[in-house]
């Protein structure tokens, strides 16, 4: 532990950590451009520049490792004008267009610019301009204002694995470009417009819509996919205007994927903004009352055990709890929350959990993924493994299901039931080396489970397990990656079949009378039988607000205050940005209201009471943000039977990434990323 | 989008022949480092196909897939180094010195001579102004593909365009019959060497 003088303080810093990570240990701020704690070091900016004692020149302090006694001051005269120096070269080619950029008031040149800018330039040759480069219908260039740090080169091609972009040219004509002017591939191309330190890369869809400073800021959770990226929703007025990822080093450390930060569009389209209900087969505009009127007129007399209720992937904990229990309180015990027919053991919670945790990742040193393609399930999530691929030597990945392009190599081991039953031989090489592997993990994707032998797929994913030695009192290695926001939420609610209750199949085809769904829009509503009573309460006209009998406009996850679940099953709490539109209202009161007009008022009038009687039930939903790490606990192994499982391949979650839910199919941003980024691909592929 | 201009490419049998040799000089893993003899192996493959010397987009793709390598670190290195033409050029790419011993000696008319011909035929010839080629003793000079012309004036250019347009490619070196970098017109110092007994100085 190398001990260093920083502007007169000494302090002890670990091995092989930068001049700058010390500076900043001793509470100092250097300036920076290109260095980015999460990327590789360039030093190409010279911002950073120090003083060391018996060094002659300023030292750039982001490349500089710490040594013994080294004396570094980083406010002396000298460095002052060395970075005076630095910002005078970077300033000589950048334009003055502040006042038209998207970066202004959120720009680190603007920032530094005023530490160590001149208040005119001596500079009086030409300046350079640079052409535009198409980068898809997300990233907008504007590349004259380009300071070559490289830091969105290095994320594409270090943190999301798709290395498109490069620096072209060299000197004077140096053009940071992906030269072949074909959108960006990556589900994570929206965290360089974050990275980016000027206004060369912004936001696309976000451009010249407002400034920082005018927009109200609410902490939120993302709900594209079940990580729980922690996210922070820009709003002005009654519009939410972008997301942003907040910073957690457990969940998402800094990164957002591109279907949470620009299918925000999707809100304000095709919203269900007041009730509706159908009569003589079309739909009409109604008011709440004559909704619930409908309602309670349809299930008076009513056994409870022709009411079901169906909660989406989406939902928020809040609301689930509110009608699971509206619907125990009519009686009823057909309850589902898998729109996709998935089948979990609930009976022990590691079954159905991603129990190594997304920081555990940092530990694996094998992997076997199962029926899942992380890169468009858990985008965010797959740029872990990635890392852990690209740090641990001798890291192995091996994936059973539809072929797909994780950015990580991997061994492809078959599609199906086949390759899995290959598997639990231990004889099987895959098998021997994750067993040689000290601590091997396994994703197991939620579409494995949705097939007729669930519990076979399940109990064979966990006899590999055992004998790979993923399951031991320190390290749990056995993970199921869900793909929906509420999927958690709703399996620790036990939104699920209760006693003699029926599931999703069942209810279809006339199995209910009533059909409450909440959200749910992702299974084919040409499956319910044509008699049956149809509530659809969320916020976008999708597939089941075009089936259903009343509609009850709810609020969309930035409209309301709700408890999310990620595939950890790690609790967070998102906060309301904005106020649901029109006579929308948020999902737990439009429940609470139905209770009453039904005359089985539930035991809550505001949030607050309906959360901590949601957290007496279930502890789980109250541990806001925190995640106790378990070993494998012993215990019983699942029941099913590993030796009946059926070759059938296992099948992709989405057909395609971009759209997968009511928001994102709302949203016209997706729709051009299919448009100029999967299209034109496929047709490049044949 | 400049696909539809962009020619397909794909290693002939020549560059096949030579592609393993090159590849087996660097170290297991790190086959990525023939990058650069493979672009001029493929800038030379399309001189000999097409008369043209360079490097298509499609010749770099091929490159990344066959040492593994994403395409934009080959375009990367292909457009760092001006020695790989990422355009089209001429069938003699003419590269002029106009550095200061070159410029002394009259790289102004040699270049005015290069620009006419280039001008009037894009396809025979392309120009590029270069620094220093590293024959000042004979300056002015013009690289003409992989060979430099020495001594040259105006005149003297235009005949060795008309030549090269004819076809008659004239030998590399000096054009006014120089023997390598000795004095012009013969030799000025030690004419009296001989006999195989040397004396050193000028008389």
């Amino acid at each position: 532990m190398p001990k260093v003088t920083v502007d007169g303080v000494e302090i002890e810093v670990p091995n092989g950590y930068t001049v700058l990570q010390a500076c900043e240990e001793a509470g100092k701020e250097i300036p920076r451009f290109c260095y980015h704690e999460r990327l590789s070091i360039a030093g190409n900016c010279r911002m950073c520049l120090v003083e060391i004692e018996k060094m002659p020149k300023p030292v750039a302090s982001c490349g500089q490792p710490v040594g013994e006694g080294m004396v570094i001051h980083t406010d002396s005269e000298k460095v002052r004008q060395a970075r005076r120096g630095v910002m005078e070269f970077l300033l000589i080619n950048h334009p003055l267009d502040c006042p038209i950029c998207d970066q202004g008031g959120e720009c680190d040149l603007q920032d530094e610019a005023v530490g160590y800018g001149r208040d005119h330039t001596r500079y009086e040759g030409s300046k350079r301009a640079v052409n535009d480069k198409y980068l898809g219908p997300l990233v907008k260039t504007v590349m004259t204002r380009c300071i070559h740090c490289t830091r969105c080169v290095r994320f594409m091609a270090e943190v999301a694995g798709v290395p498109e972009l490069g620096a072209v040219q060299r000197g004077e004509h140096m053009e940071i470009t992906n030269y072949v002017e074909r959108g960006l591939s990556s589900e994570l191309s929206g965290n360089i417009i974050d990275l980016c330190p000027v206004g060369a890369l912004t936001s696309k869809p976000y451009a010249f819509t407002a400034r920082t400073w005018e927009l109200r800021k609410t902490d939120s959770i993302d709900v594209f996919d079940a990580v729980g990226t922690n996210i922070r929703i820009d709003a002005r007025g009654a519009e939410v205007l972008r997301v942003l990822p907040r910073l957690n080093d457990a969940v998402n450390e800094e990164w957002l994927a591109d279907k949470g930060r620009f299918s925000i569009d999707g809100l304000k389209r095709r919203r269900l903004d007041r009730p509706w209900l159908r009569e003589d087969g079309k739909l009409r505009p109604a008011s709440w009352d004559e909704a619930f009127a409908a309602i309670a007129g349809r299930i008076k007399g009513l056994d409870g055990s022709r009411i079901g209720a169906i909660a989406g992937n989406l939902c928020d904990a809040e609301s689930m709890m509110a009608l699971k229990d509206l619907m125990g309180a009519l009686g009823s015990a057909n309850l589902d929350c898998r729109q996709d027919g998935a089948t979990f053991d609930v009976s022990n919670r590691a079954f159905y959990r991603f129990n190594t945790t997304i920081e555990g990742i940092d530990e694996a040193d094998a992997l076997l993924i199962v029926g899942a393609n992380p890169r468009e399930e858990a985008p965010v999530l797959n740029a872990r493994l990635r890392r852990r691929w690209v740090e641990t030597p001798g890291f192995v990945a091996g994936l059973v299901g539809a072929p797909a392009d994780l950015t990580y190599d991997h061994e492809h081991l078959g599609h199906g039931g086949d390759a899995l039953k290959a598997l639990l031989d231990p004889a099987h090489h895959f098998t021997k080396r994750l067993a040689a592997a000290k601590r091997p993990m396994m994703i197991v994707g939620s579409q494995a489970f949705a097939r007729a032998d669930a519990a076979a797929v399940l109990a064979s994913c966990w006899q590999i397990a055992l004998q790979t030695g993923m399951l031991t009192a320190e390290w749990q290695g056995f993970n199921v990656l869900h793909n929906a926001a509420a999927r958690m939420g709703a399996l620790e609610l036990g939104f699920l079949p209760g006693d003699k209750g029926k599931d999703i199949a069942g209810m279809m085809g006339g199995g209910v009378d009533v059909l409450w769904l909440l959200g749910a829009d992702e299974f084919d509503m040409s499956r319910i039988g044509a008699d049956t009573f149809v509530i659809y309460q969320g916020h976008h006209g999708d597939r089941g607000a075009a089936r259903a009998d009343v509609i009850l406009p709810g609020a969309a996850y930035t409209e309301k205050p709700g408890t999310y679940v990620n595939t950890e099953g790690r609790a967070q709490r998102a906060l309301r940005a904005i106020f649901p539109p029109g006579e929308a209202r948020e999902d737990w009161a439009i429940l609470r209201a139905a209770s009453g007009a039904l005359g089985r008022p539930l035991p809550y009038d505001d949030l607050d009471a309906l959360r901590a009687r949601m957290i007496e039930s279930y502890p789980v939903l109250g541990e806001i943000g925190v995640l106790r790490r378990l070993g494998h606990g012993g215990g019983a192994a699942p029941r099913g039977d590993s030796g009946s499982v059926s070759d059938a391949p296992f099948g992709r979650a989405f057909a395609t990434y971009y759209q997968t839910d009511p928001i994102s199919r709302a949203s016209q941003t997706m729709a051009k990323c299919i448009e100029e980024i999967i299209l034109p691909r496929q047709i490049a592929a044949e | 989008m400049n696909d539809m201009t962009e020619p397909a490419f794909s290693f002939d049998d020549t560059s096949e022949a030579l592609i393993p040799a090159i590849i087996a000089k660097y170290p297991e893993g790190k086959q990525a480092s023939a990058v650069m003899p493979l672009l001029d192996l493929a800038q030379r493959q399309m001189a000999r196909q097409t008369g043209h010397a360079w490097v298509p987009r499609a010749a770099m793709d091929a490159i990344a897939r066959r040492l593994s390598m994403p395409s934009m670190r080959v375009y990367e290195v292909a457009t760092f180094y001006t020695m790989y033409h990422t355009k089209p050029v001429g069938r003699y790419h003419l590269q002029v010195c106009t550095t200061t011993p070159c410029w002394l000696r009259g790289s102004d008319e040699v270049m005015e001579a290069c620009r006419k011909a280039a001008e009037a035929d894009g396809e025979t010839f392309s120009i590029e102004e270069v620094e220093c080629l590293g024959c000042c003793v004979n300056a002015p000079v013009v690289q003409v593909n992989d060979d430099v012309y020495e001594d040259l004036d105006g005149p003297r250019t235009e005949d060795l365009l008309d030549r090269l347009r004819a076809g008659d490619v004239p030998p590399p070196g000096s054009m006014i019959g120089r023997q390598n970098s000795a004095p012009e017109g013969g030799p000025t110092t030690l004419f009296n060497v001989g006999g195989g007994k040397q004396e050193g100085g000028a008389e």
